[in-house]
């Protein structure tokens, strides 16, 4: 790919990236919406992290197969029994980060 | 309000207290992803631009992976467009939390909008006092981090080992704790196992990045249709 083309290729990923996230930001804030719209939006922030999460740490990376056994998932469990416990972000952070670290060395 | 009023010192402190578990893990991708792109042969000043102007992590690796690869400059752009359309619903879901706010604001604050800063964001939203310009301030904290991540790895990345000190799990770890903070109520923990249950199913089906999308989409739409069943079952018994 030239430095040109590379250019306009960035260029055009940006705008597609741009305009999604700003066209509800744009034009929604100063809408009344219906309720079963501001309902629907309320769910979709829980359901948007358990769509990252879930496929993250319960696929295998590897096989690409579902696996229980493998250190992102047993390192899940604890990391969000800490989060519901303590709901400190950054503890949660440090205590995920060392718990996965652990693991990939004595799994 | 002037600039350096202690309000503002105070907010921007806050700002930043809110999003460094953000720059802790893009500190680990974006050195990932500087180190792939300097393979792929971009030059550093190349990979900046992109982390300027795109400012979305897995669409870069994926351009990356298609640049490679040889792709037409069309098909990584429709790509690209796929993978980011989730952003659309965290937006729309940001908007009922800035209601009324400066338009030239709401384009500024709109360009940093990722799942990190959504999800951070809109946690402090739904607590008090947060407002238009703390979540401002975080999204370009953010964005600089990410960008000079980058940087570092088309620099520097090869002689830092993948996967050190467990940093490649921040990300999962913050989204864990603010899922936490999401689940308000039974509704909203049934919701979320639905869209984690699809999300497995639809990932393994579905090539590509809509997994996020489909599944999310749908588990609301089935939260707003139970609580209408709840409700109207409610009134029911109320007549009784």
């Amino acid at each position: 790919m030239s430095s040109g083309e590379y250019l306009l290729c960035i260029m055009g990923m940006g705008l597609v990236t741009y305009i999604p996230r700003w066209l509800p930001l744009f034009y929604l804030t100063d809408k009344r919406l219906p309720f079963w719209l501001v309902e629907w939006l309320t769910f979709i922030p829980a359901c948007i992290l358990s769509a990252l999460i879930f496929p993250s740490i319960i696929i295998n990376p590897d096989t690409g197969t579902v696996d229980f056994m493998h250190p992102a998932f047993l390192a899940a469990v604890p990391t969000f029994l800490f989060a519901l416990k303590t709901r400190s972000l950054g503890g949660t952070v440090i205590v995920g980060m060392s718990l996965y670290w652990l693991l990939q060395h004595f799994l | 309000m002037s600039m350096n009023s202690p309000d503002t010192a105070l907010h921007t402190k806050r700002a930043f207290a809110a999003a460094w578990p953000i720059c802790l893990g893009y500190l680990a991708i974006g050195m990932a992803f500087g180190v792939l792109a300097r393979q792929a042969g971009l030059a550093v000043y190349q990979i900046a631009l992109m982390s300027c102007i795109v400012f979305a992590g897995s669409s870069q690796f994926i351009a990356v992976s298609m640049i490679s690869s040889n792709a037409a400059v069309l098909s990584i752009i429709i790509t690209t467009f796929m993978v980011n359309l989730r952003h659309l619903l965290m937006s729309s879901s940001l908007s009922l939390h800035v209601k009324g706010e400066n338009k030239l604001m709401l384009s500024l604050f709109s360009y940093g909008v990722t799942d990190e800063s959504f999800a951070v964001n809109l946690g402090k939203f739904l607590g008090h006092g947060w407002n238009i310009r703390d979540a401002l301030v975080v999204n370009h904290t953010a964005n600089a981090f990410w960008i000079f991540s980058t940087i570092i790895g088309g620099y520097a990345g090869a002689f830092i080992p993948s996967g050190s000190f467990g940093i490649d799990y921040a990300l999962t770890a913050m989204f864990l704790c603010l899922l936490v903070f999401q689940l308000r109520g039974s509704l909203f923990v049934l919701l979320s196992v639905i869209s984690g249950v699809l999300s497995v199913a639809f990932y393994i089906m579905i090539p590509g990045n809509l997994y996020v999308i489909l599944s999310s989409v749908l588990a609301a739409t089935i939260g707003v249709m139970l609580k209408k069943l709840y409700l109207r079952h409610k009134i029911k018994e109320g007549d009784q």
